[in-house]
Formats: structure tokens, sequence, C-alpha cells
């Protein structure tokens, strides 16, 4: 370490690589791309949920003097551009022919001078809506009477989506039919977004002499969106590039395809005219992917000793008016069958009917894990009602039922093969940081005084890395991800990845896997991302997916360099690569540790005029792409200290503790950042945040003065460790962590909201627990308990 | 209309419609893109500029009527290519991830160290409570602003 000062070669706490640009206002997002003649576009949306469009009347807009166009629909049906396939396969308007399907659905796109004019003209467009009723509660959505939003699609006769189960139903029956003690309960995680600061934008220019369409994009995928927009356009792929430059957060809101990017690209290549298209935030709450909207009736099953022997879950998936889920391919519930959790159990089940709504769509978003955020929520709330049934304390009966670590690698009873863990040891630390047993000695102290403590205990268990190609693929391609990495002559390097960052720090994590695995300085290599013209292929930053799969991909390529200078080092040292060891940034003859070569000197030979052995190419760069053999499996313990103020039933934090762990930890520094945030995440969705609607379907969050997001004084000072257990499969043993808190958080809360609201009999409360919700519930449980 | 504003120490002019708010002017006609936007209700805070060393939120104050106050943006932190002890503390409590409400966080940052050198963390979370960060979760940025109270008499590293 000395070598670099007080900065880590290789692994350690690192401040980041992309800092500089960013504290000096020189950050690139997409709204800062300002070319020549560049026009502005903007879209009209449904004001109403559900309607036949009777006809629309642009020609008002089209005399305004600063308008260059108006697309519609019906323009775009003559062209075959109507409609576009989904990240899910189903087909979604790009703009709307027949009718409006949700509040904010996209009706017409305006192209103009500015970006004030285009919103100008967009009140001169006259649309004539004949009003149809809307289905809002997706438990609606499947009676036979409910009227068909889909009428579109061909055979398409109800608002179904799919119908999918996993896990043996008859097993599990039989032994919920033994089982001493059995717990129902109804849950609903709510319909939340992920509001990233930046909303969804493109730039779009098209080169009409080369046939070149350049789109800046704020996408977490580019690479899988230059293959959409070729099958969507007809464009050959090799004549797009995406650009994702600096994203603004992503969560999951930036992974599909919106109408907008679609229309600026189309504006683009017919106006000849670059053009740009940033949406607002009320058209980022009320149209962009959504998360959650999953009502869930589950059970579990125990014996009277606290034994947990099955879990089962029907659930009604709301995807809105289109199905735009991210989801592998395979399982159109995401990774939902991991809801068993971190518990060694006998039997499970899991059956779920996803429904169109008129809402917006989307469903895998806000850092969710293809779903997992919903698995973990059901399975720790319901461990957690078995516990109040039983009478046993939350974290004792977890300790009980937990896999223990010499059952890894685990199969779980849906067939997930868990890689490591070590559970019993990360939810002790956890408990010894929270000082539990004092805890709860206060809290039965603080309750004989009347006041509402509530201690809350979640574990999780993340599934990360999507994916192995045998099992999963978007759209048909496989979700794979390729590293390229160049040493130039004078030892410096350029890593080419093909996930980029919305935050996550991939600049600086990524040169120190390099840097691990080379010994060359962090600050001595460049990563390069998010531009299609000049990174390898790959599926993009979600899921938790970067450090798994692309981490994995930059560990083996940099092994790669690392194996071809071994055969340089050998020519340069005169001695047979046999003979050559490794140690970190130098390869050196065994038994004679004085002579070696440092992979800076091995660069330049390599570029020089060293004499390599036949068939060895001069030069040390090299490619990769990277299959995954299977997940990744982080997991951690998070205590939740509430405390709720009898006379407004208002919660209030008092304290957080996390132990996570994600395996080898490359940064500590992000790793614990990207910790805070999902937390605070969880914060939010437990608490605050929730996009409803009214019973005809208006959008009751589209704006930030409704829909509720944690700010500084909603949430406590964190208090994070750590556990590492090594992935034995990954080539550094890193798992991901990037969507461990989101995911682990929001039970953990709840169950502390829960705890707090024992001595009124609750067992139970639906997120976001609002104080409405909160004093609602102490009030019918006071009058239940009379 | 004519609207003249200093920003960070210069006078700028342009013609521009009346009705254009603040952080479009600094955008879009001065190219002074470290200033961003996030929502239209002023509840997100990435537009905060300090106008007469005051945060406000420029997705809700008229360029026009910016005329005749000092606004001082992210690009004007630095003085002299040395950067505040504000914009240092973020890099090295890493208070920032995507970047996109750092400069409206920074510039809140340096208002409460202008008027209170040595703040609590309650202070501090208070002062930023009109912001929102969706990356960070604020510990961070309670560090990085703490960070820089600390060092507020160091010379900055080059």
């Amino acid at each position: 370490m000395s070598a670099n000062g007080d900065r880590p070669i290789g692994f350690g706490r690192l401040t980041r690589k992309e800092d500089p640009r960013f504290i000096r206002g020189q950050g690139h997002f997409v709204d800062d791309v300002q070319l020549p003649g560049m026009l502005h576009g903007a879209v009209l949306r449904s004001p109403v949920a559900h309607a036949r469009i009777v006809s629309i009347d642009a020609s008002a807009a089209l005399q305004h003097p600063k308008v260059h166009a108006v697309i519609t629909g019906r323009d775009l049906e003559t062209r075959g551009l109507a409609w576009m396939q989904t990240i899910s396969a189903d087909s979604q308007a790009v703009l709307a022919t027949d009718k409006v399907r949700f509040q904010g659905q996209e009706v017409a796109f305006v192209v103009a001078d500015d970006r004030y004019s285009a919103r100008d003209a967009l009140e001169l467009i006259d649309v004539d809506y004949e009003l149809l009723p809307a289905i809002v509660d997706p438990r609606r959505a499947l009676d036979p009477d409910a009227p068909l939003i889909r009428d579109d699609k061909p055979g398409q006769t109800d608002n179904r989506i799919f119908d999918w189960e996993s896990g043996d139903r008859a097993a599990t029956d039989r032994v919920f039919a033994c089982a001493d003690v059995v717990v129902e309960q109804d849950l609903v995680f709510p319909r939340s977004h992920p509001a990233p600061m930046e909303t969804c934008g493109a730039v779009a220019q098209f080169d009409q002499v080369s046939g070149k369409l350049t789109v800046w994009c704020t996408t977490q995928a580019p690479h899988a969106h230059r293959t959409v927009y070729a099958f969507l356009t007809g464009l050959p792929e090799h004549k797009i590039r995406v650009i994702s430059p600096d994203v603004g957060g992503g969560f999951g809101n930036k992974v599909p395809v919106y109408p907008g990017y679609v229309c600026a690209i189309i504006a683009a290549i017919d106006t000849g005219r670059p053009v740009k298209w940033m949406e607002d935030r009320s058209e980022n709450l009320m149209s962009t992917a959504f998360a959650r909207d999953y009502a869930m009736r589950g059970a579990i099953a125990a014996t009277g000793e606290g034994e947990i022997l099955a879990v089962r879950v029907d659930v009604i998936a709301d995807h809105g008016a289109f199905n735009a889920t991210a989801q592998p391919t395979n399982y159109p519930a995401g990774f939902f069958h991991v809801f068993t959790g971190s518990y060694d159990i006998e039997a499970a089940h899991c059956h779920v009917r996803g429904v169109y709504t008129n809402k917006a769509p989307g469903g895998v978003a806000y850092a969710c894990s293809f779903r997992i955020a919903e698995a973990v929520y059901l399975v720790e709330r319901m461990v957690d009602c078995l516990a109040c049934e039983l009478g046993v304390d939350p974290a004792e009966l977890r300790l009980a039922n937990l896999i223990r670590a010499d059952q890894f690698p685990y199969e779980c009873k849906t067939g997930w093969v868990y890689d490591s863990g070590d559970y019993e040891r990360t939810l002790r630390k956890a408990l010894e940081l929270a000082d539990y047993d004092e805890l709860r000695r206060e809290q039965a102290a603080v309750r004989a005084r009347g006041e509402l403590m509530g201690i809350g205990v979640g574990f999780f268990t993340e599934a990360v890395g999507a994916g192995p190609r045998k099992h999963m693929n978007i759209l048909g391609l496989g979700m794979n991800d390729g590293a390229a990495l160049r040493v130039h002559p004078t030892g410096k390097a350029q890593l080419s990845i093909s996930v980029q960052t919305q935050g996550q720090g991939h600049e600086t994590t990524f040169a120190q896997i390099v840097a691990e695995e080379l010994g060359i300085p962090p600050e001595d290599i460049d990563v390069v991302h998010g531009d299609t013209d000049v990174t390898p292929y790959g599926l993009g930053t979600y899921g938790s997916r970067s450090t798994p799969v692309s981490g994995a991909a930059t560990a083996l390529v940099a092994r790669k360099v690392r194996d071809r200078a071994r055969i340089v080092a050998a020519a340069m040292l005169e001695a047979s690569p046999d003979d050559l060891e490794w140690e970190k940034g130098r390869w050196r003859v065994k038994g004679d540790p004085e002579k070696g070569a440092t992979i800076q000197e091995i660069a330049m030979a390599a570029r020089g005029s060293v004499e390599l052995p036949a068939g060895v190419e001069g030069g040390l760069d090299a490619e990769t792409v990277y299959d995954p053999p299977n997940l990744t499996f982080p997991y951690g313990a998070y205590i939740c200290v509430v405390d709720i103020d009898p006379g407004t039933a208002k919660v209030r934090i008092r304290r957080f503790i996390a132990v996570d762990d994600c395996g080898t930890r490359i940064n500590p520094m992000i790793i614990e950042g990207q910790v805070h945030g999902g937390l605070t995440d969880g914060v939010g969705i437990a608490l605050m945040e929730q996009i409803a609607f009214d019973a005809d379907g208006n959008c009751l969050g589209g704006s930030l003065m409704d829909y509720l997001i944690p700010t500084a004084l909603e949430v406590p000072d964190w208090e994070t460790d750590f556990t590492v257990t090594p992935s034995p499969h990954h080539p550094i043993g890193a798992k991901g962590i990037g969507e461990s808190a989101t995911v682990g958080s929001p039970p953990t809360i709840v169950n502390a909201v829960c705890d707090a609201l024992r001595p009124f009999g609750v067992r139970h409360v639906d997120m976001p627990c609002t104080p409405s919700r909160v004093w609602h519930a102490m009030t019918e449980g006071m009058a239940s308990t009379k | 209309m004519l609207v003249t504003t200093s920003v960070n120490s210069r006078e700028h002019t342009r013609d521009v419609e009346p009705r254009m708010l603040l952080v479009h002017f600094l955008r879009d006609e001065l190219g002074l893109t470290g200033t961003h936007w996030g929502c239209d209700t002023s509840n997100c805070g990435t537009c905060v500029v300090l106008m007469d060393g005051e945060p406000v939120k420029s997705c809700t104050v008229l360029a026009a009527t910016a005329e005749g106050h000092e606004i001082r943006t992210v690009e004007g932190l630095a003085a002299g290519g040395v950067l505040d002890p504000v914009q240092q503390g973020f890099t090295e409590m890493h208070g920032l991830q995507c970047g996109f409400c750092t400069s409206g966080m920074m510039l809140t940052a340096r208002a409460l160290l202008d008027r209170n050198p040595n703040p609590t963390d309650a202070e501090i979370r208070e002062a930023i409570s009109g912001q929102i960060c969706r990356c960070t979760g604020y510990a961070t940025i309670v560090r990085s602003i703490r960070w820089a109270a600390d060092h507020a008499e160091r010379p900055a590293a080059p």
C-alpha cells in the first residue's frame, strides 16, 4: 500500500474518480447536451385513465410559429411505429391510436424551437375522448364483467397477463394440513416509484448522409436499448449509437424504453435536426416504471415449538396497462419465487396472477432485484406474524430457523441454489451491535409508561447478478457482460465495460478490480462505459448485476492480461513462464525474487522488440465475455428501533442497524454509500411513498408534493457493519450490494412499527405506515381489545 | 425583455421571455449546466443556487427577478482553481453518488457555513431538509459538510 501513499492499489477505501467533475458542476447529463439546430419535443398525455380516442385535431398547434411538427398515433400507424415491444415482449403504444389506457399515456408529440414553445403547443391540440370505465383495483380486474383493457390484442378476452406458479402445491398443502400452527395474513406492497432526481429524457440526432442515429439517453442499459431501437425502427444496429452519459440516478426507472425516447428518434429522423425530449417530474411519476403493486395473501405453517415448516402465497400483480416489467423471460414474476427467504423449510408454493389495470405500466423497478423486495417483505412479515402468534421473540424465531452455514450451497424449495452464507453469525452480530436484550428491557419499561417503542428484526437473502444464459434472457438477449482491457506501452490502462454507472461508482470500483489483479494503480486506469460504439455488448446496470457479472468479466480479462504478461516477462527475463511467480504488479523468477519485471516494464516490452514465442501476439490487450454460472446471494440482518408518538401516530426511526454480507468488499466507502441509500429508500417505502389512485384512475402521486420522499430529517444516522462470506463461484468472491438495503429494510421497519403497536393488539399495518394508517390501526386495535 | 444578472461575479445580459425561469436562464442561456432541474414544485432542490448568499430554488425564481442580485452557482464555488472546503468534503466523505443533487447541496452547505461556521449535525440536517438526495441516505452529506466545517482554514490541495 505504501507504494501509492495511502491510496490502495486494489481493494480498499478510495475516494471516487468520478467526483472531480460533479463537485465542479461539470457532470454531463442528457439535458446538458446542446447541439446546433436542436429542437425540443414535448408529449401530450391523456388526462383520463380509460377512454376511446374519437378525434385528434392538431391544426392549431401546427399553426404555432415555433412548431415544426406534431406527431400522432395515426401518423405512426401508417409507418408501423404506433406500437413497440416492451421488455416483457408485450406490446405498448408509442402514441395512442385507439384508446388511452392510463392517465398520463402518450397521445401526441410536439416538436418546437424551444422547450417553452413545445409546452405551449400542447395546449393547442384538441383531443376528443369518449370515457370508458377504469379498472383501478387489480382484484377487480379479473371479475368476469370487468371492462377489457387490452382489446387491441387479438385473442385477449380478459385482463389476465399471466398465471404462474412455483414450488410444490400438493406438498405444501400436505404440510399445512398437519401443522400445529398456521398464520395467514393479507399484505399489500403498494405501488411506489423510484423517482430518480434526474427525470428521463433523450437527445436524438440522425445523420442523413451516413444514416447514423446517435441517441443520448437516460438509460441503464445502453446496449439493450440499441438492439431494441434496431428492432423498432428497422435501422441497422451498427448505424445506431446509444450514449448513456452521466445519469442522475436510475434505480430501475431507466431500464425500459419509453415512448418519449422513440418519439425523439422519429422526430429527429423526420425533421433532420437533433431533437431533445426531457420529461418533467409529473410525467416521470405518472408514466414511467413504477415499482411493486403486489396484493399478497401469505400463509406460514409451523410446529408449536416454532419450527417453520412451509410458506405459501397467492399474489395479484398489478402491471398496469401494458406489461413492461423487466423480467428474465422464464419468470413472469421476476425472482419473486425466492420468497422462502433465509429459512430452511420443508415446502413452499407461490401463485402469481399478473393483471392489466388502467394504470401506468411497470412493476420491476426501485432497486427490487426483480421482485425480491416483494418476496423478502412477504416472508419477513409472515415470520413476524408467526412470532406474534407463538408469543416468541422474533429474533429467536429467526435464529432457530435460518439456513445453517453447513447447509451451503443450499437449494431452496423453489429451486434456487444459494451460493454461500453464515446467516447466524450475521444476525448475532446485528443483535450485539443493537444491544438487543437491553432494547427489549427498555421497551418493557417504557411500555409500562404508555410509550410506543418498537423493535423490528429483519433478515434477507438477495439473488443478484442475472444471469446464467441457460436460464435467463431479456427479449432473447442473454444476460452476459463483456470487458475489454487495453494496457498501453507506458503501463497505463483503459478498461471498457458493458455496464454503466448511475452513481454506483463504476469508474472507481472497476479500476480497483483491475488494480487488484494487475497491480496497476487505480489512477492509471480509465474506465470507459455508457457508449455502445466503444464498449463491449452487455445488458446493463440493474438488479445489482454490475459487480457480479461485469465485475467478474473485469477480473477475468485482467487475468488474461496477466497470463500474457507472464509469457512476455519470461521472454524478457530469459526464463520459462513456469519458473515465474506473480507478486502484485510484477512477475518474478521463483527463488530469485530480485529478478523480475513490473507490469509497466512488461507493457512496454509487449509493444517493443522483445522476441516472443511463436504464436504469441504482441501487446497486452484482452477481451472477454462472462456468463455467470449462478446468481450470487448477498444477505443481511437488520434491526430497526422506532418510537411512535401516541398523540399523532407519527413514526420516528430512532436507530437502524444494518449488517450486510456482500462477499468480498472492493471499496468499503462505496459499499456503505450503497447501503445508506437503500436504507433511505426503505424508510420512504415503509413510511411515506405511495403512488395512489382515485376510483376513476386519477393518479394522486403525480408530484413531489404528493409523493413524499425522505429528506435528511426523516432518516437517522445509519449504523452499518458487515460480515464477509465470499461467493465461491465469482472470480473475486464479490456478490453485489446495490439493492440489498432497499430489499431488506421495508419489512424491518414495518416489523418495528407493528412491534410498537402490540399493546393495541395490532398484528399488521400496510405500507406506507403513515400517521393516518397507524392512527387507524391503534384506534381499531383499542376498539377490538375492549 | 433584456435581463441583466450578475452570476459568479460576472454580469450577463440576455434577451429572454419574461416567464423564463432562472434555472433555464443559467442552463440554456449561459451554459452553466451545473445547476440542475428535478421537479416542478420546489420540492427537490437540485436547482438551488445562492442569491445574495442565500439559497433559492432557481426553478421558482424568474430570471427577471434575479436582475440586480448576485447569483452564485456551483461553477463559482472554487476560487482561483482552489476547491471550496465543501467541494473537498463531498469527495472525502462520499457525499455524492450520481451527482445530480450535489450542486444544490453544496451551495446550501456553503450558505450554512457562512452564517454558522460550526453547525451541529441537527443544524446541518435542518439546512439541507429542503433538498432531496435519492442516493446517499444523507449521512455522508452531513459528514461532508462537517468535514468542510472542520477544514475551513486549511488551504485546499491543488
